[in-house]
């Protein structure tokens, strides 16, 4: 989950940005700090050669100096700042070959859910994508916020009910990698982490066919189910019912899931659900 | 003498600061008594202003809940409005007693303060139960929420206000004009007028712009 | 009767916060019988519990942010011994326990310890440096300071009577919405920080009065101390941003008792408001933090190099634009939620032009050390550390403020080591500078000097040991508060911060055993001089500790550094002091307002976290009424008579005269 080993254009034009910007910053920052150790030491009480100034408290040069140090260094970084927003603005898009794939990302009390409405299926906890292809996600949530991140293929962002996010990403290599949720969201939150595998654009429609034969249907219904607190282990795919059940959800027509199940009178509940520890 | 004070200065000033006129020391007790209360009433503005901010935020939310065209009623705003402005001339009145020891027209002042101030009260508590009882209450839509905690929040002070003005009206019963208690007397009405100007935002911002929506 | 209170409430099947909690209990207990059987309960009454003296209530504040800091750093050693072992496995805290850790930790370590420490010490200096007798309304002080500790009491509270939140120190909804967190956790975090607000807002209220009113004859505002203006400028943010958390948390409240709708999914509830709403609030507070802390390093620096503070305009300039820029950045704070590529931008540049005065203030810290005579004591060892640790906190900082790198970084395990980094650094280091500066002053013996010293290297190495790994973890994907991971490569660098959180415990131990050893040895490390550190502002004008009234006479300044001014003039004119004519002082009368005041808000609080109305109306009642009583006294003062001014004023000139005949001050 290196941030410094991306796997796609977005993961690395953000961490060419970091790396730069922390070298542009470096190159004012080591020399302070050798200045201040070296002042330090140099000035200090003991050292006879030290020529003491007690007057120089005042100067317009210096200050002009270090007023601008950091100003310019500023002003180069604003310049990357701005130029980068826009660049990799999370819902700018990323070309990639054949054709994109539509994914909408949903999370629950505490796993993901992935739901491919061209392909009429679904996954929890597992995002399988065609290498070289635009990956387009809308995110909701089913309750609170979580925030969607597959370190390796960069820019997260965040989920929230009854809002849809956009993001725009590309895997360019087949290999397995892990997302994680990036916002604490209760008790189940640390197994919020799936896995990503990136497969050939070959295999993708095998890999399409397959999951359509699952037994397990997603509607409303096993939505309902599925929203519950709860942590999974487990993988499950899913033949997508109604193409529309993300708007169901991302416009509330679907109510948000509910907390947790037994709550005793002293304030201390139970968490309902992770039961797996 | 005053070779060492020119000497002194010149070795005072290393920055560079030039002339500056001489800070004269502490101010007397009640001009920092006021002055800390503006300073608290800043900070009770950016209060409301964060109530305000999220009456602007939630207004359109009416979650299939009423609008504020429909809920609001002109004639009971407008009456409210001029039992708040009407008590802040009254507390003036009474403030002005104070500074010339005239008991009688500070109660007096202070009572029409107070009554105008229960008044605009039992108005707006009616406004709210009415709303309740239709189905509209606060946790009816997430505009209603913003509507009932702004207004209400203007309301809570008003009671509070009530509350201390009662108890400055005992203060000068039992304790006569003293300074603390002028001191305090001019917080009250540096409150209540504060509350006043609140209530000019709240009105318009929320019984004037709202009916029209 | 009780509300929501009953027996399930404590947590008999948790033993570490039952068996925790009893200790503390315990010893609390231990220390009261011990107070009452001494025969101390009279004098800590009448000299501190009631006192309105700014001093005590200073010293009070760092006492109180001292043992805050005992518990909040047992949270951070209990965290990082759990992330150390829970790879694969739950480790020993379970997510419902773990989760209040990571948001206790976060709740005491910014209100109960950053906070009360830096107020503590504007408390305790700044009317010195002002050559004032006393804060704006001291009172008032001693109400802010009761209600802080109310907080804090609340939250310990929830150790053993309930739970604490298990939301993060924020409580974002709508996790922390009554659906979500149905216990009382998310009530005791909101009460208690609604609570210490109140006190925290008072206290910025009296200390912009004071900076801005009380300043004696002569000191104009280019004549303060760097510490006073930071002063100011921090508590003119508690003053505008305290409302706002204020607010906010009013808002949560009024979700979660009343059903309304500000944060929730239902009903057109808007989360992204609180977002705006509480960091609004939150990212002034970090400058609030940090300005005082500034001040303290500018005082250090200023009088270690023994030179005055380089760039003395250009460092009132760099504070008051700190002061104005900290409230147009909080957006930075949640980048990756989908704001539009210019809000971004433009959020983003405005975070990176802070550093620029921040980065002037490390240039004139530099600059005042340059050419100076510099003396390594504790208070300039904490400083260096800071200079060299903050800037790479900036460093970071400033990363995380372009859009694009935060993109990745945003709640990281990186993001906290940036944090820490800063507040560690900054804050923390800023504190300690300031309480071995200040700490003869305010009780007249120095720390010792060996165990200061080892304290500093064991934190400041202890903290690079505990948060570079941290760093790296961010880097590598790991986010914040994970209770357990199945990731191999984070492992090893877990254990290496568990390490580093060993050396800071031993940072913490020595800091301890220094305060003890100076104790038992105060007599060898008595100060009689009042100016310890030939110190350059008015603080160190008067003895060690001060006399009630500060000064005898209310100095006349006539520059900046006034009291380094005044001892040069002395030496130059090598004038004969005239025996002055002294004058009765008076000053307030101590007052139990502020303790019985917190009292009532205490049993307010508990109440209503519990839900237990008709105890809220009592403490409604009984708080009213304490404000009455105290309204209706008719002594608010007292009177020194002038012949004992002048005894204890003779004993200090005596002191102060061998001392200025002595110094080499030119």
């Amino acid at each position: 989950m290196n941030l410094l080993d991306p796997q796609g254009p977005v993961a690395a034009a953000n961490s060419t940005i970091l790396v730069d910007s922390v070298f542009i910053m470096l190159a004012i920052v080591v020399p302070t700090i050798i200045a201040i150790l070296g002042f330090a030491f140099w000035f200090r009480a003991s050292n006879p050669r030290a020529h003491f100034q007690p007057d120089f408290v005042y100067s317009g040069r210096v200050e002009m100096v270090v007023w601008a140090i950091p100003a310019l260094t500023v002003i180069l970084l604003g310049g990357v700042a701005w130029i980068g927003s826009h660049q990799l603005d999370p819902a700018a898009p990323v070309p990639g070959t054949g054709s994109p794939v539509r994914i909408q990302a949903v999370s629950l009390d505490w796993k993901w859910l992935f739901i491919y409405p061209d392909q009429r299926i679904a996954t929890v906890n597992t995002l399988t994508v065609p290498a070289g292809a635009e990956l387009n996600f809308q995110l909701t949530s089913s309750s609170v916020m979580n925030t969607f991140f597959i370190p390796q293929l960069g820019s997260m962002i965040y989920t929230m009910n009854g809002m849809v996010t956009k993001l725009n990403l590309r895997a360019d290599s087949e290999g397995k990698l892990q997302g994680l949720s990036a916002h604490f969201s209760g008790d189940g939150f640390p197994d919020m982490m799936f896995d990503v595998d990136v497969i050939s654009p070959l295999a993708f429609p095998d890999w399409v066919a397959a999951t359509a034969k699952s037994d397990a249907v997603l509607n409303e219904e096993s939505y309902k189910k599925l929203m519950q607190q709860g942590i999974e282990k487990g993988r499950p795919t899913y033949r997508l019912d109604d193409p529309r059940l993300f708007d169901l959800i991302a416009s509330q027509h679907i109510p948000p899931g509910p907390g947790p199940e037994l709550i005793s009178d002293a304030g201390r509940p139970h968490s309902g659900g992770h039961d797996a520890r | 003498m005053s070779m060492t004070a020119t000497a002194g200065r010149a070795h005072a000033d290393p920055h560079h600061i030039g002339l500056v006129i001489e800070h004269p020391g502490p101010a007397p007790k009640r001009i920092v008594t006021a002055y800390g209360f503006w300073v608290f009433l800043l900070s009770d503005i950016v209060m409301f202003s964060c109530f305000f901010a999220a009456y602007a935020v939630l207004v359109g939310q009416t979650a299939g809940g009423p609008k504020g065209s429909e809920i609001f009623d002109q004639r009971n705003v407008a009456i409210e409005t001029v039992c708040l402005l009407l008590s802040s001339f009254t507390c003036g009145m009474a403030s002005i007693a104070a500074d010339v020891r005239n008991r009688f027209w500070f109660y007096l002042g202070m009572a029409v303060t107070c009554g105008l101030g229960v008044v605009f009260l039992a108005i707006e508590f009616r406004e709210f139960a009415d709303l309740v009882s239709r189905g509209y209450g606060p946790s009816r839509s997430a505009f209603l929420t913003a509507f009932f905690s702004l207004v209400g929040c203007h309301g809570l002070h008003v009671s509070a206000g009530v509350l201390w003005l009662l108890t400055m009206m005992a203060q000068v019963f039992a304790k006569g004009f003293r300074a603390d208690v002028l001191r305090r007397m001019m917080c009250f009405a540096l409150f209540w007028h504060a509350l006043d100007i609140v209530w000019v935002g709240v009105f318009s911002v929320v019984y004037l712009l709202g009916s029209g929506v | 009767m009780l509300g929501k209170l009953d027996w399930s409430a404590i947590p008999f099947d948790q033993p570490i916060p039952l068996i925790a909690g009893a200790v503390v209990l315990f010893g609390i207990l231990a220390v009261l019988i011990w107070v009452v059987v001494k025969g101390h309960l009279p004098y800590l009454w009448h000299e501190w519990i009631t006192s309105v003296d700014h001093k005590r209530i200073g010293v009070m504040y760092i006492l109180l942010a001292s043992v805050m800091l005992l518990r909040g750093g047992s949270d951070a050693i209990m965290m990082r011994i759990q992330q150390a072992v829970a790879y694969q496995s739950q480790g020993y805290l379970p997510p419902e326990h773990y989760n209040q850790i990571f948001s206790a930790h976060g709740t005491i370590m910014i209100f109960f310890v950053a906070m009360p420490f830096v107020i503590g010490l504007m408390n305790l200096i700044v009317p010195l440096q002002l050559g004032v007798r006393d804060v704006a309304f001291p009172t008032l002080n001693s109400v802010g300071f009761w209600l802080t500790a109310t907080g804090a009491l609340l939250v310990n509270l929830s150790l053993v009577i309930g739970e604490f939140a298990r939301t993060g120190w924020l409580a974002f909804p709508p996790l922390s919405e009554l659906s979500y967190s149905p216990g009382v956790g998310v009530d005791y975090y909101a009460w208690s920080l609604q609570i210490s607000g109140v006190g925290t807002l008072v206290a910025g209220i009296n200390l912009v009065t004071t900076v801005l009113k009380l300043r004696t004859k002569g000191m104009n505002y280019l004549r303060m101390p760097m510490f006073c203006w930071t002063t100011l400028a921090s508590n003119l943010l508690i003053v505008a941003a305290f409302p706002i958390l204020t607010a906010t948390l009013a808002m949560l409240l009024l979700d979660r008792y009343l059903g309304f709708h500000f944060f929730t999914n239902e009903a057109g509830g808007n989360v992204m408001m609180f977002m705006n709403l509480i960091w609004a609030w939150g990212h002034p507070e970090v400058y609030i933090l940090v300005l005082p802390a500034f001040g303290i390093f500018s005082e250090v620096v200023s009088t270690f190099s023994g030179k005055a503070l380089f760039g003395y305009r250009s460092m009132v300039l760099a504070t008051m634009a700190i002061c104005i820029i900290s409230f147009m950045v909080w957006l930075h704070h949640f980048f990756t939620m989908g704001a539009g590529p210019d809000v971004n931008a433009i959020f983003g540049i405005a975070s990176m032009i802070i550093a620029i005065p921040t980065g002037v203030k490390i240039y004139n810290w530099l600059f005042t050390m340059y050419g100076g005579r510099i003396r390594f004591e504790t208070p300039m060892l904490w400083s260096i550390g800071f200079m060299v640790t903050f800037i790479i906190g900036g460093l970071t900082g400033v990363l995380v403020a372009v859009p694009p790198a935060d993109f990745m970084l945003h709640n990281s395990m990186f993001l906290v080591a940036h944090f820490h980094n800063v507040i560690i650094g900054g804050v923390l280091f800023g504190a300690f500078a300031g309480f071995e500066y200040w700490f003869p002053k305010a009780f007249g013996f120095r720390l010792d000097d060996r165990w200061g010293k080892l304290a500093f290297w064991f934190t400041f190495l202890g903290f690079y040991v505990t948060f570079v790994p941290l760093y790296v973890a961010g880097m590598l994907g790991m986010t914040r508060r994970m209770q357990h991971y199945d990731v191999a490569a984070w492992r090893p660098w877990m254990f290496v911060a568990a390490a580093g959180m060993a050396v800071l415990t031993i940072g913490v131990i020595c800091q301890i055993v220094q305060i003890v050893v100076s104790i038992r040895n105060r007599d060898a490390l008595r100060d009689r001089t009042g100016d310890l550190w030939d110190g350059r502002s008015l603080e160190w004008a008067t003895s060690s500790p001060p006399p009630v009234f500060n000064f005898a006479f209310n100095p006349d300044v006539r520059g900046e550094d006034a009291y380094w001014d005044i001892k040069s003039r002395a030496q130059q004119q090598s004038l004969e002091h005239e025996v002055p004519e002294y004058h009765d002082i008076e000053m307030p009368r101590n007052s139990p307002t502020g303790f019985v005041c917190a009292f009532f808000a205490t049993i307010m609080g508990f109440a209503l976290i519990w839900h237990i109305w008709w105890m809220v109306i009592l403490g409604g009642i009984g708080a009213f009424a304490t404000f009455v009583v105290f309204a209706w006294r008719d002594h608010d003062e007292y009177v020194i008579p002038a012949d004992e001014v002048a005894a204890i004023d003779r004993v200090n000139i005596e002191e102060r005269r061998s001392l200025v005949s002595m110094a080499g001050t030119v």
